[in-house]
């Protein structure tokens, strides 16, 4: 380690700038903590800021009829009960209460007739629940969130990536990291650490998500020897843009067939009433992109792969009010009047359930010290996600997080960063610019995205993930022998033989699961296992490391109590 | 398992090829380098920048996040013109001659397409916070958010604040916020709820008398927010009323104030 090195003290790190993130910030902050935030963009650009169709929480402003317990219900029955019940409950209790806040925080949601929050319907739940601003419901929580966190005085470390969480003993001492724009090393000395990182969706090929998804908060915790949960578990969403090739994957909105949208095939077919008469294209997420995915493989999709959503039938007029971005996303990116016609959609990866194992009540990590919230953590959505649970998510377990990292700071002391453990770090970033011979991480990243679309994708099969295994195999020697171009100023080549290196371990850990997972449930589909299977239905897989090893090993869900067994028995 | 999407068509159904003139370098080296791209039906100026990236130049700097234009950070000066470079499609260009990418020319670069934008968070920070009426009903109706829903679609790409001669040409970092940040004073003004003044802020600190209304900031945004009509003129009104309406000022005077 070269001194003077650019150390910044904290009693809680947040590692995150999203939703969650800025949640927890928010909270530690306002618990009396001295709370640093480091991301890897710049402040409000995480992908919280492409959330469209809204907040999922009971308020009951449209139905009356809506609370907790059905939102609870809903949220269950969507996970296909493998969720951890505890934190579905707290997300359903707790959701209304955060949204409240954010409109006295400023946020401005569309508005019912009577001047309350307007509340739209979304697949898979009961009653019209989602608060939304239009189709752009992210942007407006992400800002808020911002706005409030910096008035408030969080200290914010933009452009910033941690690449090694360091440890003294078993307890969280701290990170290591870089200045993306200087390529500078820089240390962060805490007494505890929230991760708010994300997903993993830059694994795959066809994805809605960012160059930031990349697993880091999950790679990291790993590496520091917290549990994963139940890392099969991939959303694919069912709609994405499917051309032209340049937008492949971007997201289009469940609010379009929230708003009426309907789903047809190449023979004009509305599909879903073969895959669920009752609730059709408002089904869950895992059954509508099942759907997608089997209509086209049986020769009945769009021109170019995909089936037709149209909005087409409901007033131009409205469709612009309502669906703002979906209007001018096809109409600048594909040539497409959404007011007019329908568009081309296809399943894309979108959101990751499995993450960081954590207690429902402080998302404390198996790791002391460290915290992880949002999309890094799992447990709340169990094998599928409802759309709209996501931004409730962030803000109920953001606080969360946030509240317990802060209570974990005042009883903890301080610890001095083991220069080992930076050393390490220091050797593993310069590594890449030591090798003259060797590749450039991005063909290996292709190579990634292709087997993990075509092998680890929404239908599975044991041959398929066995080869997937093998695949993963042969990349790491690659890794091993990766290298860097130029200098270490904003080098996004650089950047990437980092944040590979994440993508490949935690894709092992989810093809890992999926492997051991011999059944269908939620998102995740096997061809060789198509029914549920009661013994793993009462069991989570956990990935953790031993002796330097990937392990992987079930554990029995924990029993609901009795009451709340009751919710879910009632037939609504 | 079939790939159900297998169109890798940004190099299988390419038809032809561009040539992008990619400013490279830092401050002082900098200069154009010619780069030839692929092109693929429906492709944006973006994945040109990352197809240079993957087989060309791996350091190439560039921002990017969504790249479906939500969060405003690929901006760059596209043939002279300050574009999201994620909306930016090559078939709009005429692809005879050579595309010019080049970094935002209102910040101070750091790196081929990437400036120093850290600027607009210092101004951000001196904008007072949304302050709720004492004793308010939260209560508000859709009509009296719709225009401060406007302001709000803004995903600070800072292309308004690139465009503005006062930033651009002369430098008025220092006494100008930038429509940018009239915008968003412009939210918390007019939200229904809001209990605070910002007029003094806006009056002093951040310039907005500097603004001539050209304009050319509502001719860039993306989100096609009126910048400058529902927003700066609006605020500029305030202000008039507020220090320069001649009542007041007699009964300022009167006051000692």
């Amino acid at each position: 380690m070269t001194p003077p090195y650019e150390t910044h003290e904290h009693d809680v790190l947040i590692i995150g700038a999203g939703g969650a993130g800025l949640r927890a910030a928010i909270e530690a902050l306002a618990q009396g903590a001295r709370v640093g935030l480091v991301c890897k963009s710049l402040l409000g650009k995480a992908h919280t800021v492409m959330a469209e169709g809204g907040i999922a929480a009971a308020m009951g402003n449209v139905d009356k009829s809506d609370d907790w317990r059905t939102h609870f219900r809903d949220t269950m029955r969507g996970g296909k009960f493998l969720n951890n019940w505890r934190m579905a409950q707290l997300h359903a209790q707790e959701a209304p209460e955060r949204v409240r806040e954010l409109e006295q925080w400023g946020a401005l949601f569309d508005r019912t007739e009577d001047g309350q929050i307007l509340q739209r319907a979304f697949g898979g739940h009961t009653f019209k629940r989602l608060c939304h601003v239009g189709d752009r419901t992210g942007l407006e929580l992400i800002r808020t969130l911002q706005d409030r966190g910096v008035q408030q005085g969080i200290d914010v470390f933009m452009e910033c990536t941690i690449t090694r969480l360091i440890k003294d003993g078993d307890r969280i001492a701290g990170a290591f990291g870089y200045w993306r724009e200087q390529g500078r090393f820089v240390n962060f000395k805490a007494k505890s650490i929230v991760i708010a990182t994300g997903g993993i969706g830059k694994a795959w090929k066809v994805t809605s998500n960012s160059w930031e998804y990349t697993a880091d908060g999950m790679a990291l915790a790993y590496e520091a020897g917290a549990e994963l949960l139940d890392m099969e578990f991939v959303q694919f969403h069912p709609t994405g843009m499917v051309w032209p090739p340049g937008v492949q994957g971007i997201l289009v909105t469940e609010a379009v067939r929230g708003e009426g949208g309907t789903l047809k095939n190449n023979r004009g077919e509305r599909f879903m009433e073969k895959y669920d008469p009752k609730r059709m294209e408002l089904s869950t997420r895992d059954v509508v992109a099942r759907a997608i995915y089997t209509e086209v493989k049986e020769g009945r999709g769009s021109q170019h792969g995909g089936a037709y959503l149209d909005i087409s039938h409901q007033p131009a007029d409205y469709v612009k009010k309502k669906l703002p971005s979906m209007y001018h996303q096809f109409k600048e990116l594909a040539d497409v009047d959404i007011t007019t016609g329908p568009m081309e959609v296809g399943p894309t990866c979108h959101y990751m359930m499995g993450g960081i194992r954590v207690d429902a009540e402080t998302g404390q990590s198996t790791v002391p010290g460290l915290f992880a919230a949002g999309e890094a953590a799992a447990g709340l959505h169990g094998a599928n996600r409802l759309g709209g649970n996501s931004l409730s998510d962030l803000l109920v377990f953001g606080k969360r997080a946030g509240k317990a990292a802060a209570d974990y700071a005042k009883s903890a002391r301080s610890s001095e960063l083991d220069a080992a453990q930076l050393q390490d770090a220091e050797h593993e970033m310069l590594a890449p610019f030591e090798r003259t011979a060797g590749e450039f991480p991005y063909e290996i990243h292709r190579d990634l995205q292709d087997f993990m679309q075509s092998l680890v994708g929404i239908f599975r099969t044991e041959e398929d993930l066995q080869k997937a295994l093998g695949e993963l195999e042969k990349l790491k020697p690659r890794l091993a022998h990766m290298r860097a171009d130029g200098s270490r100023m904003f080098n996004p080549g650089w950047h990437l033989t980092r944040d590979l290196r994440s993508m490949v371990l935690i894709s092992e850990a989810v093809t890992r699961s999926a492997h051991a997972r011999r059944e269908s449930r939620g998102a995740h589909s096997r061809i060789d296992y198509p029914n549920f299977d009661d013994t793993w239905g009462k069991q989570n897989n956990i990935i953790v490391q031993r002796g330097g090893q990937m392990t992987l090993e079930q554990r029995p869900v924990s029993e609901m109590p009795a009451e709340l067994k009751e919710i879910l028995a009632e037939n609504k | 398992m079939p790939d159900l999407t297998d169109n890798d068509a940004m190099e299988t159904g390419a038809t032809n090829e561009a040539v992008l003139r990619v400013f490279r370098g830092g401050p002082e080296d900098g200069k154009p380098v010619d780069y030839r791209v692929p092109v693929a039906p429906g492709m944006v100026v973006l994945d040109a920048l990352h197809s240079i990236q993957g087989h060309q130049a791996p350091d190439l700097a560039v921002r990017w996040n969504c790249k479906a234009g939500k969060c405003g950070s690929c901006s760059a000066e596209v043939n002279g013109r300050p574009r999201l470079t994620c909306k930016t499609r090559l078939d709009s260009l005429p692809l005879d001659q050579p595309i010019t990418v080049s970094p935002l020319k209102a910040f101070p670069l750091i790196k081929d397409l990437v400036t120093d934008v850290s600027w607009n968070y210092k101004i951000n920070k001196k904008i007072p916070a949304f302050q709720p009426k004492p004793g308010v009903e939260w209560k508000m109706f859709q009509r009296d958010v719709d225009r401060v829903q406007e302001f709000r679609k803004c995903i600070e790409c800072f292309l308004c604040q690139d465009v503005c001669h006062v930033l651009r040409d002369h430098s008025k970092h220092q006494s100008f916020g930038g429509p940018r940040f009239f915008v968003r004073t412009a939210c918390l003004e007019m939200h229904p709820l809001d209990g605070l003044s910002r007029t003094k802020l806006l009056k002093d600190e951040l310039g907005l008398g500097l603004c001539n209304i050209t304009k050319c900031c509502t001719e860039v945004c993306p989100e096609e927010i009126h910048i400058t009509d529902n927003a700066i003129i609006p605020l500029k009104e305030r202000i008039v009323d507020e220090f320069y309406d001649p009542i007041t000022m007699l009964i300022r005077k009167f006051r000692g104030a």
